[in-house]
Order: C-alpha cells, then sequence, then structure tokens
C-alpha cells in the first residue's frame, strides 16, 4: 500500500505534447479512476506511471519515493493490460508464478501465493490450463490474479473490461470493487467508460485532451462539472446547453426566446448583463404540470427506453434532450413545457469555459 | 463453407491443369522415375550396354567409406549452415525490431544476400579467402592466420559453410522479424513489469513465442543445406580438398557426370529423395502439429 504523487508531469512524443502538467495526488488504498475520451492521453498517464514510457519533465513518486528514472520493475507497481498480455505458452500457474520466480521467492511460497490468489479468484480448478482455453472472464480474473500474486504497491489497470461483454463486465466490475475493499491496494483505473468510472472510483480524474480537468468524487464531479468538457463528459444523454443572458438584477437568465428563468439563491450579480452558457441535464428537466409558462420544447423525436423515456426536441433554435421517468406517450411534433429546480441549473462562461459558482 | 467451382464442361477442367500437370510430370516425376529405374542398373561408361542388377548399387554406396565420409560431411555442413544462419539471423532480426531509427534501410540491407544467386555467392566469398589475391585471406595473413582452403579440409569447410549460410540469413532474417513482430507489445511491456530483464524477457517470453517460425525455419534450412549449395560448393571447393567438402548432392553430381557411375548416381539420388521425402513428412506430421502453445 502506498500513496502516489504526480506533480506537473509532461510527456512529449517527438514534438507533440500528448500529456500537459498534470498533477494529482494518490491517497494511500484509494481507487481513483481515469476518464476520458479515446485520445485524451489517458493510457498515456498510466504508462507513464508504470514507466513504460519515460516522463518528459515533472515528478512521479510511489510511496514517498521519485521513480522518474526508475524501471517498471523497481516501481513495485502491477498493472492489468486491456488484452490481459497473459503469456500465451504458460499456464494459469505459471503466469501468476512468473514474476515471483523472477524475484527469486522460494518455490513454497509463490506456491502459497499463487494458490491463495486463485483461491480468491475462483481459478483453483484452472490452473493448468493454458490461457487459450479460458474465457474472457477468466482470463480477465487470471490477468488480475498475476497482479494479486506479487502484491504490490500499486495496481494499474489499462480499459482491463472493455474486451468483456456488457453482462461480465458488470459483474467484473463488481468483482473488482470488492476484490479492492479486500486488498485496500492503491489502484488507478483507466477507462472511458463512465459507468465503470461512477461505480469504481472514490475519485476520478477526467481526462481532456492531456489535461486533468477536474479531479473529484464521482458525485462532485456529477453534480459539479468544473468546467463545460467534464459537464458534457459525464451524464448520459449529455447535459444541454443553452445560450443565456444574465438579467440586469442577477437574480434571473433570460434565454434568447425571451424566457425567464431564475437562479437559486442570490444569483450571480457580478454577471449581470453578461452572457453566459446554462447546462441542464436532461433528467433534471420535468414537464411543468400544466402551467404555459416554462421552457416550451418542440418534439422532434420520442425514444422509449422503458425504464425511461428520451425526448429530443427543440427550444427555439436550439437543440434540447429531456429524460423522463417511466413509459410516457407523447407525439411527435407535440410542444410540451418544461422546468428545472432552480437548483439543477450549471453556468459556464462562455469564454474560459469554467463553472461560474452560485 | 468451401466455396467450388463447378464446371460443365468435363473435358475444360483437365484442359486448365494440364499445363501444371505436365511441368510437374516432365521436369519432376520423369527424372525421378528414370533415377528410380537407372539406380537398379549397372551402365558401362558408354551407355552401350547396361544390365539389372537389384540393389547392388545400394549395397556398393552403403558400404562404401567414401560415402558414408560424404554422408557425415553432409551432416556437418547441414547443421553448422543451419546453426548459423539461424542463430545469426535471430540476433540480427532482434536488433532489427528494436531498432528506431534507420530500421527500413537495415532491414533492406540485410535481405539483399538473398537476391544473390548460391554461385554468384560462392564465387564472391572464393575470391574473398582466395589464398593468392583474397582480400579476407590477405588480412588473416597479416594476422598470422595461413589461410588456404584448397590445401586445409577445415578451412575449406568453415568456408562454404559460411558462404552458404550468408545466403540463407536473410531469409531466416524476414522470418524471424516478422515473427518477433507479430507478438504483440503488452506480453513485453507485463514481463517487464513483472521484473524480467532484457535478456529474460527474450528467452522466457518472446523466443518460446517465436518457436513455432524457428522449427519451420529449422526445417527448411536442413533441406536448403542438403539441397540447394551445390552451386556454393561447386564454385568454392567442388568438394575439395581430399573429399573435405564433398556433400552428397555434389557426390551424385560427381559420381554420375564426371566419373560416369550412373547407377551409383542414381542410387544415390534415391536416398536423397528418400532424406526430402522423410523431412517433409516430418515438417507437416510433427512440426506443424505440436508446435503449439
Amino acid at each position: 500500500m502506498a500513496d502516489v504523487s504526480i506533480r506537473n508531469v509532461t510527456k512529449r512524443f517527438g514534438k507533440t505534447e500528448i500529456i500537459h502538467g498534470v498533477s494529482c495526488d494518490i491517497r494511500e488504498g484509494e481507487f481513483i479512476v481515469i476518464l476520458g475520451p479515446s485520445g485524451c492521453g489517458k493510457s498515456t498517464l498510466l504508462r507513464l506511471i508504470a514507466g513504460l514510457e519515460e516522463i518528459t519533465s515533472g515528478e512521479i513518486a510511489i510511496d514517498g519515493r521519485v521513480v522518474n528514472r526508475l524501471e517498471p520493475a523497481q516501481r513495485d507497481i502491477a498493472m492489468v493490460f486491456q488484452n490481459y498480455a497473459l503469456y500465451p505458452h504458460m499456464t494459469v500457474y505459471r503466469n501468476m508464478a512468473y514474476g515471483l520466480k523472477i524475484r527469486r521467492m522460494p518455490a513454497a511460497e509463490v506456491d502459497r501465493r499463487v494458490r491463495a490468489a486463485a483461491g480468491i479468484l475462483e481459478l483453483s480448478e484452472l490452473l493448468d490450463r493454458k490461457p487459450r482455453q479460458l474465457s474472457g472472464g477468466q482470463r480477465q480474473r487470471v490477468a488480475m490474479g498475476r497482479c494479486i500474486v506479487r502484491e504490490p504497491k500499486v495496481f494499474l489497470f489499462d480499459e482491463p473490461l472493455s474486451n468483456l461483454d456488457a453482462k461480465l463486465r458488470v459483474q467484473m466490475r463488481m468483482e473488482i470493487r470488492k476484490l479492492h475493499e479486500e486488498l485496500k491496494i492503491t489502484s488507478i483505473f483507466v477507462t472511458h467508460d463512465q459507468v465503470e468510472a461512477m461505480t469504481l472510483g472514490d475519485r476520478l480524474v477526467v481526462m481532456d485532451n492531456g489535461a486533468a480537468a477536474q479531479i473529484g468524487t464521482p458525485l462532485e464531479v456529477y453534480e459539479r462539472p468544473a468546467n463545460l468538457f467534464v459537464a458534457g463528459f459525464i451524464g448520459s444523454p449529455a447535459m444541454n446547453f443553452l445560450q443565456a443572458e444574465v438579467a440586469a438584477d442577477g437574480r434571473r437568465l433570460v434565454l434568447p426566446d425571451g424566457l425567464d428563468v431564475a437562479l437559486p439563491g442570490a444569483g450571480v450579480p457580478a454577471r449581470a448583463g453578461r452572457r453566459v452558457i446554462l447546462g441542464v441535464r436532461p433528467e433534471h428537466l420535468e414537464p411543468n404540470g400544466g402551467r404555459a409558462d416554462g421552457i416550451r420544447l418542440a418534439v422532434d423525436h420520442v425514444e422509449l427506453l422503458g425504464a425511461d423515456t428520451l425526448v429530443h426536441g427543440r427550444c427555439g433554435s436550439m437543440a434540447l434532450t429531456v429524460r423522463l421517468a417511466d413509459v410516457q406517450r407523447i407525439d411527435k411534433h407535440a410542444v410540451i413545457v418544461l422546468h428545472a429546480p432552480p437548483e439543477k441549473l450549471h453556468l459556464f462562461d462562455p469564454e474560459t469555459k469554467a463553472r461560474i459558482e452560485k | 463453407m468451401e466455396k467450388r467451382v463447378v464446371f460443365r464442361n468435363k473435358v475444360l477442367p483437365y484442359l486448365l491443369v494440364a499445363p501444371q500437370i505436365l511441368v510437374t510430370l516432365v521436369f519432376f516425376i520423369w527424372p525421378a522415375a528414370q533415377a528410380l529405374v537407372q539406380s537398379f542398373l549397372q551402365e558401362d561408361a558408354f551407355g552401350t550396354s547396361s544390365a539389372f542388377v537389384w540393389f547392388d548399387n545400394f549395397v556398393e554406396i552403403f558400404t562404401s567409406e567414401e560415402y558414408l565420409g560424404s554422408f557425415r560431411v553432409t551432416l556437418v555442413f547441414s547443421f553448422a549452415v543451419a546453426a548459423i544462419a539461424l542463430s545469426v539471423a535471430l540476433l540480427l532480426a532482434v536488433m532489427a525490431d528494436r531498432a528506431l531509427r534507420g530500421a527500413t534501410a537495415y532491414k533492406t540491407l540485410i535481405i539483399w544476400p538473398y537476391a544473390v544467386a548460391p554461385v554468384v555467392a560462392g564465387v564472391l566469398w572464393f575470391f574473398l579467402f582466395n589464398p593468392t589475391v583474397g582480400m579476407v585471406a590477405f588480412f588473416l595473413k597479416k594476422f598470422g592466420v595461413e589461410w588456404n582452403h584448397t590445401l586445409n579440409g577445415g578451412q575449406a569447410m568453415t568456408l562454404v559453410v559460411v558462404a552458404a549460410a550468408w545466403r540463407e540469413i536473410s531469409y531466416n532474417f524476414l522470418f524471424f522479424l516478422a515473427g518477433l513482430q507479430a507478438i504483440p507489445g503488452s506480453f513485453i511491456e507485463a514481463a517487464a513489469i513483472d521484473g524480467a530483464g532484457p535478456w529474460r524477457r527474450f528467452w522466457s517470453i518472446a523466443f518460446p513465442l517465436l518457436s513455432p517460425t524457428a522449427f519451420f525455419l529449422i526445417v527448411v534450412n536442413i533441406v536448403y543445406a542438403f539441397f540447394d549449395t551445390f552451386g556454393v560448393i561447386h564454385a568454392i571447393t567442388r568438394g575439395g580438398p581430399n573429399y573435405a567438402t564433398n556433400i552428397l548432392v555434389y557426390k551424385v553430381f560427381n559420381d554420375g557426370f564426371i566419373n560416369l557411375d550412373l547407377g551409383g548416381s542414381a542410387a544415390q539420388s534415391v536416398v536423397l529423395m528418400a532424406v526430402v521425402i522423410a523431412l517433409t513428412v516430418v515438417q507437416f506430421r510433427f512440426i506443424e502439429r505440436k508446435v503449439h502453445y
């Protein structure tokens, strides 16, 4: 168990900078999820921590020891790869024992650890199999077993669930979380799947284009996204964004079609008369109970998902999506009037893209 | 599902395969059959009379010290060629696989020797090591090594082995490089995280994964050394000195066309045919099936 400290880490491949100064302090025993769209540098960041790539500048410390110049083997980490990277010519047992044998551990201790890990992961019956004789979920477990036996300071996961089918993914997600609660080993998990991120992480690092857009607990990231990118990336369907202007008193917003929206509390008096971007999640919009004032949504398209109904339409010239509970019979081309609780509104600065605190 | 083309015309399919069958018949089956027949005959040097002698030719070659010597020479030669060609090619392939800059030029240069015909390769090495005019021989002399492969059987063997292996290195290199590049990088990275150094990573991960390629190449190289090296021997040593490099294929040629012992030469060809067949069977039956991980 160890803490991991990442300070101003940058990575350049040739002339292109991929990671632009990421900093993050990971506490002992914490489960951190690095989340972002493909190409945002999340896997690169993980490889920098693993030592598979060398950092260009900055500092990475594991358990208080700077590891910038250390080989992966010396960092006392273990990693689960996206394709599992199980050695195809070795049995499950030898796959798990490989790292221990290299470290010249006595055979009895190797055997004890491999069998213990196999017990935890329900692999005891499969120790003599080769990887190609295993199912996807079993391979995934072996890859984790290979990490567990080492008893490393940090676990690294590089999109380990992306090759599994949807059902197995949910199951493995819970197993990983359960395992973490048992072992309490500091874990860093990279994924592009926000459901995985929300369910697994103690905290999330949301990456955008090589920088950490926000670091916080899943709820913080959902409830108080730090900027437009995080707001649009977290949540499905994505948050609606509307152009708006703050009224002269700073307590109300004026939408282009003349609609007035009240802001909670004292509003944003400092921004009176300025343009802002209003963000509202589809699940926070609700029918206005028969009243005529509110956001008027001209319905284009309705998706019935069973548990809820997605309504796509437009409000003036702006596209808007609403998520309503249960099955709702709404006609195409109907107009529904919606409203959102003031405390569920998010405001962003159109220039800096940053969140405006109310 | 296999897709089959069905011809309505019954003659057309036979016409289409006829050229290939004709080539096989004329250039492979006929000579092979002829060798088989010939190996049971004894003929005088002028070809005017022949007699059926059953297995006398075979009995003779297998009791001939010269033939058995040639067999030993061939075995030494083939295994030396295969060992050198495989190990050097593997080393070069590993380096090419790790090279970042100039890799393409490096690869292209290594592949070139394969385009050189065996005889030309032989002549090239013959001149390099020629005791009177050869550059390498000249420098060897400066370092106190008396090089004369026309007199020293060991040196002659070394030279033909090097010349024959040189060309085969290119071929092996291509296969090894392709094999190495087919190994996912994450295997090697996982081993690195597991604590294996470069040497250990290669021997415990990359090399076992290359083993199907390596076994395939071993057979191909031995077949090459057995049968395709006539040109090299002919250009450099002509089987000498004192039969030190007289490999089986060269002996077939020498006995048949120089010494005009057609029956004995044919019997030797039949033995060689049996060797090829055996190697092919080994290749298909054992290696292609058993090397699985």
